[in-house]
């Protein structure tokens, strides 16, 4: 079952397949979770009911992502083992320590805070709660803390020698806050933040659409868009930061993302709107190009000079058809969120926003946008890192375990079915609640839930209460 | 400098025995679950783990991330030699887990869910055993590295083990029912249990037959003198406590049972880690040629010191909170 390809090829889609399925979930419990965070804090101050429904609608989903995000991820602590052997053994000793990290900060925080979160309702005080979920928004953005250093430090590695074959770490300081870390968490955790808001504007559009007109949906629909608002700029400036580190850390994968074969001396770089980067003829066809624009980007002056890929050597080449289109994608999804952050504040001024139905058409064509500019921007930094595994010292093909491709493949068939029966079922589960919509329950009352209890944040779907499928006509419950 | 490698050794070492008790018995409860037609009966089973089940995987992830930090090389080699079935394995678990739960919230689809959840757990605690064979048996590494074949783990012997951990974790998921079930379902348990015990007795016996005749270094630390004197007990304490378990079964005893299961567990745990120590991958690799660096143990150490003792507590708090009967009827539907 090689399906044609070789043994590497066949572990690197195994490994995007089960990496890009694992990230939609934690960047929903991560975006979620500091949501809720502001939902009860608004009802704390407020104590305006309605925050309080939309909480305890938005925990199921984000109990629903959690649980999945868990049970996804534990492939991913087995997968750098199983396929990667040759990576984990030589850079073992830096990512090993910073992914057991990552593990012991999540279960902490299921063992404590989630359980409060989850099941806490009127056994501690509102202050109490509302304290319980800021610790869970601040733990997920922990476990995020120490995944993206890991990666980081793949991008950008430092504060470590090469004894005898292997990585020894010197400077933990170092390797942890790497030069692309604060850039890359700051503009995953703004990413995550967006997922959660367009998924939260979109639900809204949806029952907008469907013909609700309650305080609840549109609560939800005008706090969407405003964090839009806030977010989506605010994430063009980080991308931007992003980009200059890049260019002076990465240079080979800026060039990549921007199909710029020709460094250029006597003029500034274009910007290419459309084009295809053909990595055989060196060129970049059917070019769409704004004069000067990528030098004024990517270097703030309009005929600065930036590196072409022809000064890198054909194997130190990333792919660039592939990141010149992820990259393009993920900006141009990046442009509609802006172009609907500024459309909802001309329709608030016009007093608009909740009778448009052309712009509620729009906000839940968006719904996934925010997931598929992530998995986009995760596909720019990870295939534009290649060759290389880790930056400049271990290259990818090197990485590889000694596995046959028979055995990759039909691992990788395997992962494809489960994961789309598993997750496809969670997916669809996951519509269905947000089909349902915020109710109105305006009540205090408590569920007996927690540590060691049928209910419990081990196992956090146990907090949603709706079933999966209808009943059989005639049966009982 | 202290060794930090024992240490960790012991952290890892734990962290398995505790997995192997604790999953060993909800998944037994998968295993046993076509023993039991009654829906409502299945539904009590599937109860008696809900608070835990979870929790209970939460050591083996550890394992894995302990490993990966503290012996590196443990990790890449052993992983990558026993692809399949690691893999595998974690593939069943996670179906089997995502049934467990999906099976709550089904109502027209929970028979697809019972046959997820069951096929899961078998699958899942036979391939551990597989592994565990495929371990014993030696995994052959040059310069660090796998030196082996894709199918080197596929031997009579791992075959042999598999199904010996899936009758031993029938037996752990069999006391863990007798105790927290009553009545009907609790009487058809304690049959059950004693051909668990004798199936398990032929398939220690198999093991270690086979392994002292297959493995020379191994049957010289148990059969030399003095070590055989220290070390006969083994195999004696074995038998008087699959005794123990089958006249408490007799007895009707509800807390015994298990607690003898446990005791089972223990003694084979033990003789596993006899037969192994100070090789961490047999034959060949010691716990310090394999060591991560000084400053990975080290820096690892620190989180795990300061949240193992937490995530133990929660664990003992689960089970404190959780200690009754399960009935008809409880839970949550």
């Amino acid at each position: 079952m090689n399906l044609g390809l070789t043994a590497l090829e066949l572990a690197r889609i195994q490994f995007a397949f089960t990496v890009s399925f694992h990230i939609i979930f934690p960047a929903i419990s991560i975006g979620l979770a500091s949501f809720l965070a502001v939902l009860e804090w608004k009802w704390l101050r407020t104590q305006n009911p309605i925050y309080q429904d939309l909480f305890k609608f938005w925990i199921k989903i984000f109990a629903l992502s959690f649980g999945m995000g868990v049970v996804s991820g534990v492939v991913m602590s087995y997968q750098f083992g199983t396929n990667w052997s040759e990576f984990s053994y030589f850079a073992g000793s830096i990512t090993g320590p910073l992914l057991s990290y990552e593990v012991l900060s999540a279960f902490f925080l299921e063992a404590g805070f989630l359980g409060i979160m989850l099941f806490g309702w009127g056994r501690v005080s509102p202050r109490m709660h509302f304290f319980a979920t800021l610790m869970v928004a601040i733990g997920t953005c922990i476990s995020m803390f120490w995944i993206l250093s890991s990666n980081s430090w793949m991008q950008t590695p430092q504060g470590f020698s090469i004894e005898n074959g292997i990585i020894v770490p010197h400077d933990w300081f170092a390797i942890v806050f790497n030069p692309s870390f604060p850039y890359r968490l700051a503009h995953m955790g703004i990413a995550a933040f967006l997922v959660a808001a367009l998924l939260v504007t979109g639900t809204a559009a949806w029952h907008l659409l469907k013909g609700r007109r309650d305080e609840l949906v549109k609560k939800s629909f005008s706090m969407g868009l405003w964090l839009i608002l806030i977010l989506a700029p605010l994430q063009v400036f980080i991308g931007d930061a992003h980009g200059l580190n890049t260019l002076k850390h990465q240079p080979a994968k800026v060039a990549a993302m921007e199909g710029h074969w020709e460094t250029n001396h006597e003029e500034g770089m274009p910007l290419y709107l459309f084009g295809l980067p053909d990595m055989q003829e060196e060129r970049t066809k059917y070019a769409i190009a704004i004069p000067n624009l990528g030098s004024l980007i990517l270097t703030h002056s309009m005929d600065g000079t930036v590196t072409g890929l022809k000064d890198f050597a054909p194997e130190d080449r990333p792919n660039s058809t592939i990141v010149f289109w992820s990259f393009r994608i993920m900006v141009g999804l990046g442009m509609l969120m802006l172009l609907m952050a500024f459309a909802s504040v001309w329709l608030r001024k016009t007093g608009k926003l909740y009778e448009q139905k052309w712009f509620h058409g729009f906000a839940l064509i968006m719904t996934p946008s925010g997931f598929i500019a992530l998995l986009a921007g995760w596909f720019t930094t990870e295939v534009g890192r290649q060759p290389w595994i880790v930056y400049g010292i271990m290259r990818t093909k090197d990485a590889l375990s000694p596995v046959s491709a028979e055995q990759v493949g039909l691992t990788l068939i395997i992962f494809v079915v489960v994961y789309c029966i598993v997750f496809g079922v969670g997916i669809y589960y996951m519509l269905k609640l947000m089909h349902k919509g915020p109710k109105f329950i305006h009540s205090q009352a408590s569920e007996i839930g927690g540590v060691g209890h049928f209910k419990t944040p081990m196992r956090p779907l146990s907090a949603i209460n709706e079933s999966l499928d209808e009943q059989d006509k005639g049966a009982s419950s | 400098m202290i060794d930090l490698s024992l240490i960790w050794v012991a952290i890892i070492g734990l962290g398995v025995l505790v997995y192997v008790v604790l999953d060993g018995f909800d998944l037994g409860i998968g295993i046993l679950f076509p023993f039991v037609k009654d829906q409502q009966e299945r539904d009590v089973m599937m109860n008696t783990v809900a608070p835990v089940w979870d929790g209970n995987e939460t050591w083996m992830v550890l394992g894995g991330a302990g490993l990966f930090a503290a012996f590196p090389m443990v990790y890449s080699a052993v992983l990558s030699a026993l692809y399949l079935p690691i893999i595998l394995m974690v593939i069943a678990l996670i179906f089997r887990g995502v049934a467990f739960e999906f099976r709550f919230k089904a109502n027209r689809t929970k028979h697809l869910w019972d046959k997820a959840f069951i096929g899961g757990s078998i699958l899942s605690s036979f391939l551990q055993g597989v592994i565990l064979g495929a371990y014993i048996q030696g995994i052959k590494i040059i310069d660090g590295r796998y030196a082996g074949g894709g199918l080197d783990w596929l031997t009579p012997f791992s075959l042999f083990t598999g199904v010996g951990v899936v009758v031993g974790y029938a037996a752990l998921g069999c006391g863990w029912l007798i105790l927290k079930t009553e009545s009907q379902l609790q009487q058809q348990l304690y049959q059950l249990m004693p051909k668990l015990v004798v199936a398990l007795l032929v398939i220690f016996a198999g093991v270690s037959i086979y392994t002292p005749l297959a493995h020379p270094v191994i049957a010289e630390r148990w059969f030399s003198l003095p070590q055989l004197f220290y070390f006969s007990p083994v195999p004696i304490l074995v038998l008087l406590l699959s005794f123990l378990v089958i006249r408490a079964c007799k007895q009707r005893h509800e807390f015994a049972p298990l607690m003898y299961m446990f005791g089972l567990v223990f003694l084979a745990y033990t003789g596993f880690l006899i037969s192994l120590f100070p090789y961490i991958i047999p034959p060949s690799v010691t716990i310090w040629d394999a060591a991560a660096p000084y400053q990975s143990q080290l820096f690892s150490l620190i989180g795990a010191l300061i949240l193992i003792p937490i995530i133990i507590t929660y664990t003992a708090m689960s089970y404190w909170v959780f200690r009754d009967k399960v009935k008809v009827g409880d839970g949550y539907h």
